[in-house]
């Protein structure tokens, strides 16, 4: 009905959204100016590497101190989280991280800052259905899949060393 | 009023634009049309204890400053129209709630300010006011939080994506026979200012060409705009070339080539007397906001700061305002659905 009705008065605007949607993507591709991927990868690179770099220049450090090598890497990963945590509640992270994307992003830093966030967002719907409750909305799932993969990877290296 | 063709409603009575004005935040006033805001908000908390407050506040200084600016108190005006981005549109029934005028909420994305003005006219034109009001408004952090991530959150964003404005716009419809109560101009330097009166109507149809990408607005709502642009053109018998403007609401760089590009795919050709309130508002080279601007307050402001003042000084006689909104929620974005678009087109002429 609908398309005979668009027949019988022959509407110059029915065309557009007559539009095949397949033909539409292909406009939307090309207006689109795509992410600049090679700046991306590099500041990735050099950001993340540099946190990397300071982590073991930290860990050297906290050897030197005198700390046990496990314990020295925990302390390691302890600073970068606060030092992360901090930067966030001074609302500078995100201008790093506009910068330098995946290289904040991937370290520990990216998970102290996404929540962090959160925990600072949602501050004023209270301290219960806020803060407590928002504060993993991003970390979240990397919580619940990422221990979820560990397990797993437990189970199958128990069994792999029961026939070894 | 009578309907033409199809889609489009003829305002006989030619209500006008008596009082108009916008409010704004910080970046709007380091932006391009900074000095032309009637007042800007370097704190973006405007003093308040959360965001959902601060836009709230922005539609209260923006409705305030408009009664002031047209000598008006609240009794003279018998609706207001309003709306904005927020779950429940809280920003305009708590920014407004003490207004004390008989309250309509309006909710159309960004194109918001379209749908209220629309309102307003027709509720003038047709009798049932001497006074109308259409309020919209925006906030970059309320809606950072209601659509993407926390403020503090460390991502990147994609060539694409828009800066939601922090502001709102506010405008006040008068029938014709109505008297101004304007004491003094509103228009600095401008003796004998035109009056800037609605002459036609076409409510958009909502159109869905596919587009998913919530990053990508522009894109998922330059066909609403070509759609509602067409079908007024059509129903009116005029070409693109009548105009002296057209102005989109938001579709930044991404949507103005495309809705070019689809009007263009049609026979119609609008390059050179096209704008969009998204590409003027910020500097997109110096601001760092990628594709433009976009929300309620960027068609709202845009157009009460600049458009209407512009028109009033005589700079503009005939102009299509089309303000454009992206229909999604977080949740159908969540569920990767589709956005359908809108657009509604306001034909506003100075005399």
């Amino acid at each position: 009905m609908h398309k005979q009705a668009m027949q019988n008065t022959p509407s110059l605007g029915s065309k557009i959204t007559d539009l095949d949607q397949k033909q539409y993507d292909r406009w939307v591709k090309q207006f689109s100016p795509p992410s600049t991927w090679l700046k991306n990868c590099l500041m990735a690179f050099l950001f993340g590497g540099g946190i990397c770099a300071f982590g073991q220049l930290l860990f050297v450090l906290y050897e030197g101190v005198g700390l046990a090598e496990k314990e020295a890497r925990m302390a390691v990963s302890i600073t970068l989280i606060f030092i992360a945590a901090l930067l966030t509640a001074l609302k500078v992270f995100d201008n790093i991280a506009k910068v330098a994307g995946a290289g904040t992003i991937v370290p520990i830093t990216g998970f102290a800052n996404s929540i962090v966030s959160p925990a600072m967002e949602y501050k004023s719907e209270g301290f219960v259905m806020g803060l407590g409750a928002k504060m993993f909305i991003i970390a979240g799932p990397v919580l619940v899949y990422g221990i979820t993969a560990s397990v797993v990877y437990g189970m199958v290296l128990y069994i792999i060393r029961l026939f070894l | 009023m009578k309907r033409i063709g199809n889609y489009t409603l003829e305002l006989e009575n030619h209500p006008y634009l008596e009082a108009f004005g916008a409010v704004g935040g910080k970046k709007e006033k380091e932006g391009p049309l900074g000095e032309y805001f009637d007042k800007c908000f370097i704190d973006t908390t405007l003093g308040q204890d959360t965001w959902e407050q601060s836009e709230s506040k922005l539609q209260t200084e923006a409705s305030q400053l408009v009664l002031e600016k047209g000598s008006l108190t609240q009794n003279d005006i018998q609706y207001v129209f309003s709306g904005d981005l927020l779950n429940q549109c809280i920003s305009s029934t708590f920014g407004l709630r003490t207004l004390n005028i008989p309250f309509l909420g309006q909710f159309g994305a960004c194109s918001t300010m379209g749908q209220a003005l629309a309102m307003a006219s027709i509720f003038v034109e047709s009798g049932a006011a001497d006074r109308a009001m259409a309020v919209t408004s925006s906030h970059f952090c309320s809606a950072e939080r209601q659509f993407r991530f926390p403020l503090e959150y460390g991502g990147q964003r994609t060539p694409t994506a828009q800066w939601t404005v922090t502001g709102a716009g506010a405008v006040i419809v008068a029938g014709q026979d109505v008297p101004s109560k304007q004491m003094t101009t509103v228009y600095p330097g401008v003796t004998k200012p035109k009056r800037v009166t609605v002459s036609h109507i076409t409510v958009g149809r909502i159109t869905d060409l596919g587009v998913k990408d919530a990053n990508n607005m522009g894109a998922a709502m330059a066909p609403a705009a070509a759609q509602t642009i067409a079908d007024y053109l059509e129903d009116t018998n005029t070409s693109p070339q009548d105009y002296d403007l057209i102005l989109t609401g938001d579709l930044g760089q991404v949507g103005s080539e495309l809705l070019e590009k689809l009007l263009r795919e049609n026979g119609i050709f609008i390059g050179e007397n096209h704008n969009d309130c998204g590409l003027l508002i910020y500097d997109r080279q110096k601001q760092d906001v990628h594709a433009g601007g976009s929300g309620c307050g960027c068609a709202a402001s845009v157009s009460c700061i600049k458009l209407f003042p512009e028109m009033a000084e005589g700079l503009y006689h005939n102009v299509l305002f089309v303000p454009t909104g992206a229909l999604m929620s977080p949740t159908s974005s969540q569920q990767g659905a589709s956005i359908p678009s809108i657009a509604h087109l306001v034909h506003l002429t100075a005399e």
